[in-house]
């Protein structure tokens, strides 16, 4: 250890007057801008007590608001999995003209506002939207209603699995599967017994973020919810409820569980990126897998 | 011939195609179909109106400073990161995907709480007579938060892979500290960099949730582009709703057609010869 140290110069910066300088500033802004803001909502939530944070969590609307959150994503998020397994399998196990093309479309929704996106789902199923009218007669509730919160969650989500997935199977090839093939297995055994097993901690990443984005989701929800206290309600909206009706307690409470499940997400996000899921995205040396390395919740 | 042995092209693909014709291109299209419904004249009466302007100088201006923050703050933590080994390291690493991981709406009310005037940002810096809350400052606060990891992910894995040979010549060549940063270094560091910046301005041009709260949105003065688009639907003005949005659209393509445009060149600079 002191040996190698020893023969390595100190690279720059490594002066211990700069470094011990440079490591307290970070640390102090990461305190005020990363770590304070988690605080407050622990301290907030729980500035009553522990008795009313229970009260508060129990309320029914704040009860059908998790409910909503919950049975969105348990909608979303399968849906969203087969989809960017899909995407995968076709893009990265086939050769076909606009395959770049694809991958920019399916890129497309990290670019977009939310708000753009509640205010385009407004255009096709709102009543002066393509199929509003359709719909009306036809007595089909889309917007204001479950399905128009599952719709737009699946819009912000809908690149998290296949960017997971897409460089991973691009840099492993097609051998495997081929050789699968040819020894006479079918698709879907080619699938979960020789593919899967290579890409698990990848999907799963790919879903735990997904999941985290659903739960979360505001701006296009709160577009094409309708807000319908104790109906149309998500967790995320629900919050804002009841910040604007000066029950911050309320609030904090609600969004103690959504900042608990962060937590988790970012702790599931290392253990998995211990196991090498999230990894591959990074612009890669060789430079064959697609370029989808944008954003990296 | 050989090409296709693997099976499940037209099912994995037809899946495919549907979902994003019916989630992305749809919605888009008819978000896009509705704008241009309007006519130029009425298009850009409404873009072009003062409330609009003004909210575009208002987001674009504050997602500026934003960014600039980021890029000075974003650059050290990914530096201390990579450079520095200390305990709390890899907490630290983990930590900086926070903004991220908490929901906008979650972020919007915590920061709006520290910021206050009884908050605990809010007080000190009440007491020396500055205010963020309902301020211009907290829009920028929130886009700043919302945006932070961009750079820090975009840079870390170059800022990890630098050639340490590069700065031992110009230690030998006897160039200072601040002269390799900035010559030897910062040149690497350049197209991750830009990369990041884009896609921490983008992020800030489009956020809402965590703004709305802390912005006190005022027209003209405190009021995002994202906001207004949300009043006029609110308002039952679909056709300026759409209008708006679809300037918001607009910029949110051109973004993207930047940051691949980086980002394309950023990954020429990865690529080892």
């Amino acid at each position: 250890m002191a040996k190698s140290k020893s023969r390595r110069p100190p690279r720059i910066g490594d002066a211990p007057v700069f470094r011990n300088t440079m490591i307290a500033v970070v640390l102090t802004l990461v305190a005020l801008v990363i770590i304070a803001p988690l605080a407050v909502i622990g301290y907030e939530a729980f500035s009553r007590g522990i008795a009313y944070f229970g009260k508060t969590i129990a309320n029914s609307d704040t009860r059908h608001a998790i409910l909503m959150t919950a049975l969105t994503a348990l909608i979303a998020v399968p849906i969203n999995t087969a989809f960017g397994v899909a995407a995968a399998w076709a893009i990265t196990k086939f050769d076909f003209p606009g395959r770049r093309l694809l991958l920019i479309v399916i890129e497309i929704p990290f670019s977009v506002s939310p708000i753009v996106a509640g205010v385009a789902y407004l255009f096709v199923y709102g009543l002066q939207g393509l199929f509003g009218e359709t719909l009306q007669s036809a007595d089909i509730k889309i917007l204001f209603a479950l399905p128009g919160i599952v719709l737009a969650s699946m819009f912000v989500t809908a690149p998290f699995v296949a960017r997971e997935l897409i460089p991973l199977m691009q840099a492993q090839g097609r051998d495997l599967e081929e050789a699968a093939t040819s020894l006479g297995a079918s698709g879907w055994r080619t699938f979960f017994f020789v593919t899967l097993p290579n890409i698990k901690w990848a999907l799963l990443y790919g879903v735990i973020l997904c999941n985290s984005r659903v739960m979360g989701e505001f701006g296009a929800v709160s577009v094409v919810s309708g807000n319908i206290r104790g109906q149309t309600n998500t967790l995320p909206l629900h919050i804002e409820l009841l910040y604007h009706d000066y029950n911050a307690v309320g609030a904090f409470a609600a969004a103690s569980i959504l900042a608990a499940l962060a937590v988790v997400t970012l702790i599931a996000k290392v253990a998995l990126e211990r196991r090498g899921a999230g990894r591959v995205r990074r612009p890669s040396l060789a430079g064959t897998a697609p370029d989808i390395s944008e954003t990296t919740p | 011939m050989a090409r296709r042995i693997l099976p499940g092209l037209s099912l994995t693909l037809g899946i495919t195609l549907m979902y994003v014709a019916i989630i992305v291109v749809l919605p888009l299209g008819a978000l896009i179909f509705k704008a241009a419904s309007l006519g130029p004249e009425d298009y850009w009466r409404i873009v072009s109106s003062e409330r609009a302007t003004a909210s575009y100088r208002v987001t674009i201006l504050c997602a500026l400073a934003a960014t600039l923050f980021n890029l000075v703050f974003g650059m050290a933590l990914a530096w201390v990161i990579v450079r520095y080994r200390f305990p709390g390291r890899r907490f630290i690493d983990a930590l900086v995907d926070l903004p991220f991981a908490l929901p906008t709406a979650v972020a919007g009310i915590a920061l709006t709480t520290l910021f206050a005037s009884n908050g605990w940002f809010g007080a000190p810096l009440a007491a020396i007579g500055i205010k963020v809350a309902y301020t211009p400052l907290g829009i920028i606060i929130a886009m700043a938060f919302t945006s932070l990891p961009f750079i820090v992910r975009t840079v870390q894995p170059v800022l990890e892979e630098l050639d340490p040979a590069l700065e031992e010549a110009g230690q030998t060549l006897g160039a200072s500290d601040l002269e390799i940063f900035l010559r030897v270094i910062l040149p690497q560091l350049a197209p991750a960099l830009l990369a990041g910046l884009s896609l921490s301005f983008a992020r800030s041009l489009g956020e809402f949730g965590a703004i709305i709260f802390i912005a006190g949105n005022q027209p003209f003065d405190t009021e995002i582009t994202a906001l207004l688009a949300f009043i006029r639907l609110e308002e039952y003005d679909y056709p300026a709703s759409a209008a708006i949005a679809s300037v918001m659209l607009i910029a949110a393509f051109t973004m993207l057609a930047i940051t691949n445009l980086l980002q394309a060149r950023a990954l020429r600079y990865t690529v080892k010869g």
